[in-house]
């Protein structure tokens, strides 16, 4: 029993997606059905895995054998993390697939978004259960490719695709230094799995080569979980469904990064220089993120610019070598992020698809249980005394304090704008008078919608005591000190009244400033990256051009192979006399000049 | 003086130059033609000699060199069929029959 059901978890949404794929491709509502039912079959499993014993057994079988040095198995992993994972995953999973029967219930691709929803499900599943990192990284580019199908599933409309583009090139770009780093990690333990790499690191490396491998790892999480640099998919990922957008982009594929981290954590803890090139690569995410979501208009672009600022708390926590805080976090960050982005949704879809704040407004009286859960769940993100978001960032920070002041700073200064945003938010959609005709006459979405933000917004509240969390995972040890705390709240306070002060009763922006379009234009980094791809790119595609056109189209090609053959049969035909007898002499010459060869040589 | 294998080849010898300086030399594309048998003969005469003068552990001769004369008989008739049905086409063709007025195989 115990060995079966990571199976089943595994294989229930593959096999929805095969089903809807194959089978009921036209019938909408049935291929609805059997992706919530696969996903409730993989939750119910899971959650029926915390009542049995870790398998002592192996759970695998070989799949490649190369000799001694290169075997890969397909095998799962079962300890306190991966069933951790798979409690957020499966949880926040299944909330999703059945907000998504509200929110998608008039879509023309109802049967391809919940298949590509399984096809997700699948992949997210295997990266959790992989036990060896080529799994792992298959699993990752299913993930990469499922992302792209679900932000692409309004594919008609052209920044949908194009962000579908850039979200699977800039995964491509992390994906790159990840492979680089599995081979380096095998080249020198000569092995894939994680726990026979544990037993073989650092080994005798040279420093170098350890943090080398740590950081070409990170770049894996850099890409799936959209740190700086490459963020900038995430935002634009935004064009996809908004229950897509809870799931992956907020509570999942993007804790994927994390997740990873934590489980190869012993290559991170092997090596002090990877320590801090990833605890600053999460500060300054998490800082750049903070800031220019203060400025943006999009509810969703701005839960896309917290959900980067979060991520980016975690990496740092697995920086300072805490990497139980940052699975806390996770755990945490994705119920309430999941309930934040499920919120929106149910906000634009109140609004008619109308995703401006500044057109919204005064919403608290018309959508009500909306407006309670998106308040609980602000307040969990923003870190308010109580709620399961304080003490999970409360960790990272105390982490922080302990390792180094300076991010302990930054990510202080991060908590104070995070409340100031996010108040911002509320105030603006849900208080501020109304400023259009929609947001006059918004209703409420249906109960299969509201339901979900329901039980999220419950576990925004209770998930990060330890009597949820600590069933399910690995709590890093309480260290409160008592100034953390303090600042903590207060900045909190701050953010939060300044917001409202700022913003109450405001119909459009009241900030302005150079400062203030810089953050809002996202300190023109997608400019800056255009940029240099076309001075860099562009520019040696045109030197390949010129190379190609000029040295191998003209030079090579027409000019010797052409121009030589040309020249060679122009001597040649000199030979070709028409006399038939004058060939007979020549072929008798020949075999004269044969038979000579081979008598008298 | 006994015959002996030298002087059978010594004749076929002669007879195949005298056929392969015909084919080279003679303009008449018949007589070229009639070389070409005299050349074919040469080698004919040669098999014969050989299997003749190669007698097994019985004191028979070794009759592979004389089926192989048959063949060979066999195949030069048809060849001949072939070959004088080519020159008669070509003289229909060109009104001629020398070797030298027929060089259009050339650039």
């Amino acid at each position: 029993m115990a060995t079966t059901l990571p199976w089943i978890i595994l294989l229930a949404p593959l096999v929805s997606a095969a089903l809807i794929l194959l089978v009921t491709n036209k019938a909408r509502w049935v291929s609805s059905m059997i992706s919530v039912g696969a996903v409730l079959v993989s939750f119910v499993a899971t959650l029926l895995l915390f009542t049995q014993p870790y398998p002592t057994a192996p759970n695998q079988f070989l799949w490649i054998n190369l000799g001694a040095e290169f075997q890969i198995p397909i095998g799962l992993t079962l300890d306190k993390l991966s069933e951790g994972m798979l409690v957020v995953v499966t949880t926040v999973g299944a909330l999703v697939h059945i907000f998504s029967l509200g929110y998608m219930a008039d879509d023309e691709g109802k049967s391809r978004y919940f298949a590509g929803l399984s096809l997700f499900m699948f992949s997210m599943l295997g990266i959790v259960l992989a036990n060896n990192f080529v799994m792992m990284f298959i699993f990752w580019e299913l993930v990469g490719v499922s992302s792209y199908i679900l932000i692409g599933h309004w594919f008609t409309k052209d920044t949908a695709s194009a962000a579908a583009n850039k979200a699977f090139i800039s995964n491509r770009l992390g994906d790159f230094g990840f492979m680089a780093g599995i081979l380096m990690v095998w080249f020198a333990t000569k092995s894939l799995v994680f726990t026979e790499i544990a037993g073989h690191w650092p080994g005798h490396q040279h420093p170098f080569y350890l943090a080398a491998a740590a950081i070409l790892i990170f770049c894996g999480a850099v890409g799936k979980s959209a740190q700086f640099p490459l963020h900038v998919w995430l935002p634009d990922a935004m064009e996809g469904p908004t229950p897509v957008s809870a799931l992956i982009h907020a509570a999942t594929m993007v804790a994927a990064g994390v997740y990873m981290l934590c489980r190869v954590f012993f290559l991170v803890e092997a090596s002090p220089e990877a320590q801090s090139v990833i605890a600053w690569i999460g500060t300054i995410t998490a800082v750049l993120a903070a800031l220019m979501a203060t400025q943006q208009n999009d509810i969703k672009r701005i839960l896309a610019y917290s959900t980067l600022s979060q991520l980016g708390y975690m990496i740092a926590a697995v920086g300072l070598t805490s990497h139980e805080a940052a699975m806390y976090h996770l755990f945490t960050h994705a119920f309430f992020k999941a309930a934040l982005f499920l919120g929106s949704g149910a906000v634009i879809y109140a609004m008619h698809h109308e995703q401006d704040i500044w057109k919204m407004g005064a919403l608290s009286s018309h959508v009500k249980t909306t407006f309670g859960t998106f308040l609980v769940a602000t307040l969990a993100l923003t870190g308010c005394p109580g709620l399961s978001g304080f003490l999970s960032k409360e960790t990272i920070l105390g982490a922080a304090y302990e390792h180094n002041h300076a991010i302990f700073w930054a990510l202080m200064g991060v908590a104070f704008l995070t409340a100031f945003y996010m108040f911002r938010l509320v105030v603006v959609v849900f208080f501020a008078p109304a400023k259009s005709d929609a947001a006059g006459h918004a209703h409420e979405a249906p109960a299969i919608m509201t339901m979900p933000l329901i039980v999220l917004a419950v576990l925004s509240i209770i998930g990060g005591y330890s009597f949820v969390a600590g069933h399910f995972i690995e709590l890093p040890e309480e260290k409160g000190v008592f100034f953390v705390t303090a600042l903590a709240v207060s900045l909190f306070a701050a953010g939060a009244a300044g917001a409202f002060v700022l913003y109450r009763g405001k119909k459009e922006e009241p900030l302005k400033g150079a400062i203030f379009t810089l953050f809002k234009n996202k300190f023109y980094i997608d400019e800056a990256y255009a940029f240099l791809i076309k001075w860099t790119q562009d520019l040696l595609a045109c030197y390949a051009a010129w190379f190609d056109r000029w040295v191998l189209d003209w030079g090579i090609v027409r000019w010797a192979f052409a121009g030589g053959s040309y020249g060679l049969g122009l001597v040649l035909r000199f030979l070709q006399i028409g006399n038939l007898q004058a060939y007979a002499f020549l072929f008798g010459a020949g075999v004269v000049a044969l038979i000579y060869y081979i008598l008298f040589r | 003086m006994a015959v002996t294998l030298n002087d059978y080849l010594l004749v076929s010898g002669v007879l195949f130059t005298v056929g392969f300086a015909g084919v080279l030399l003679r303009r008449n594309i018949i007589i070229i033609f009639m070389c070409l048998e005299l050349m074919l003969n040469a080698a004919n005469l040669s098999l014969v000699a050989f299997s003749r003068f190669h007698t097994g552990a019985d004191g028979l001769p070794n009759y592979n060199g004389q089926v192989l004369v048959f063949f060979i008989i066999t195949v030069a008739a048809a060849e001949v069929a072939v070959g004088l049905a080519i020159i008669v086409a070509l003289y229909r063709a060109m009104q001629t029959t020398h070797v030298e007025d027929i060089n259009k195989l050339k650039f």
